[in-house]
């Protein structure tokens, strides 16, 4: 149980999938410029890679792996996200219109998000069982939408202030306040 | 014609080059510009699939049904990544471990799904042929620009050649990741302070 604790506190802050590890950069520049669209954005990865993560592990350990096949692995993975989140967009819009109406324009963004994508590539790597992979999964992915979320907040206010000089106005001071972020987020590496 | 692939080609440089414009394909170029070796080393990775991928794209342009070209494109790419991941890992060892988990994640770079959408898929092979190198080697040129300051003020070195003296104690918090978040943002600023400079000469 302590193992799932501290591998939750690491994927979530220490090893920040966005701050740390640069995956996901450009959402976190896009659609951070106001708070709904990021937990809009941010909502909608956490659901799609946890269904990534685990399918794409599923898939590795029963098909690729018996038929000895990994060096297909990037192919394969991405068509089962393109497919996965193509699947998710129709289903929602069944099943719930108004999730679809809030999440829909986002969907198909996070196909090429590279954070989906990594990790599902990171739980291979790291040879994570099927409950880690579930539960890195879901801890990335609340990672990227807590980052997504402060940064939608920071920007809102630094843009009601207005005193942001014009040269580092926009992508700039996102990427400059991102790395601050980066900076306290790292001071918790003494904890595991 | 000649004229319009040597402009394609030369836009990538400066007017439209990807990460430092547009904000596209920062996640690599944030994450393996600690040095310029693996910055080189990503740098041309991307351009072979980019140019790969802009020539099939163009080639089968009127082929491909609107409604299924995003599954294509990454197929496409896709492929040309593994092409990548595997000749990497037979010839250049060193760099394929360095690199890691940034080979296999070209698939989802921005710029190269980028290009073949708003360019490849409208206009002939050889003018995306131009386009996809010129766009790789901007992108490969902004790797270098950030890896060198990197390097240089982190650690002292280029290349892995020593620049500064020896005394020079490095300035670990450049190699680390909020060391690269801030440097781009800077050399974003500084990229927008030149911009306005040129346009206020021409105004």
């Amino acid at each position: 149980m302590q193992d799932y604790l501290l591998m939750i506190v690491a994927a979530m802050f220490i090893n920040n999938i966005v701050l740390i590890r640069f995956m996901g950069n450009c959402p976190v520049v896009g659609v951070t410029s106001s708070y709904e669209s990021a937990l809009g954005m941010g909502a909608a990865v956490v659901f799609v890679a946890t269904m990534a993560g685990t399918t794409c592990w599923i898939i590795q350990k029963t098909i690729l792996e018996v038929l000895e096949i990994e060096y297909l692995q990037t192919l394969v993975f991405i068509l089962v996200i393109a497919a996965l989140v193509q699947f998710v967009e129709i289903l929602m819009q069944k099943v719930a219109p108004p999730l679809y109406r809030a999440l829909g324009i986002f969907l198909p963004l996070i196909t090429t998000n590279c954070m989906v994508f990594g990790v599902s590539v990171l739980n291979i790597k790291e040879e994570h069982s099927f409950m880690q992979t579930l539960v890195f999964s879901l801890a990335s992915a609340v990672g990227f939408a807590l980052v997504l979320l402060f940064m939608a907040g920071l920007r809102e206010r630094m843009d009601a202030t207005g005193r942001v000089p014009q040269l580092l106005r926009g992508v700039p001071i996102t990427l400059i306040t991102a790395g601050m972020m980066g900076l306290s987020f790292a001071g918790l590496l003494g904890m595991v | 014609m000649a004229a319009r692939v040597v402009n394609e080609f030369t836009k990538g440089f400066w007017k439209e080059i990807a990460p430092l414009r547009f904000a596209l394909g920062i996640c690599p170029a944030l994450a393996v510009s600690t040095k310029v070796e693996s910055a080189l080393g990503m740098g041309f990775a991307v351009v072979f699939v980019l140019c790969m991928s802009n020539v099939l794209v163009s080639a089968v342009r009127n082929v491909v049904p609107d409604k299924v070209r995003i599954a294509v494109f990454i197929s496409i790419i896709a492929t040309g990544v593994v092409i990548v991941e595997l000749v990497m890992q037979a010839y250049f060892y060193p760099l394929f471990l360095v690199l890691g988990i940034w080979i296999p994640l070209i698939v989802v770079n921005c710029i190269v799904l980028g290009r073949a959408e708003a360019f490849a898929r409208k206009n002939p092979i050889l003018l995306s042929l131009s386009d996809g190198l010129g766009m790789g080697l901007g992108f490969t040129l902004s790797l270098v620009v950030i890896s060198s300051i990197r390097e240089i003020l982190g650690s002292g070195t280029w290349l892995g050649m020593p620049i500064l003296p020896e005394a020079y104690p490095g300035f670990g918090f450049l190699l680390r990741p909020p060391g690269a978040f801030v440097i781009f943002g800077l050399i974003l600023g500084i990229m927008n302070l030149i911009s306005a400079r040129i346009e206020k000469k021409r105004a």
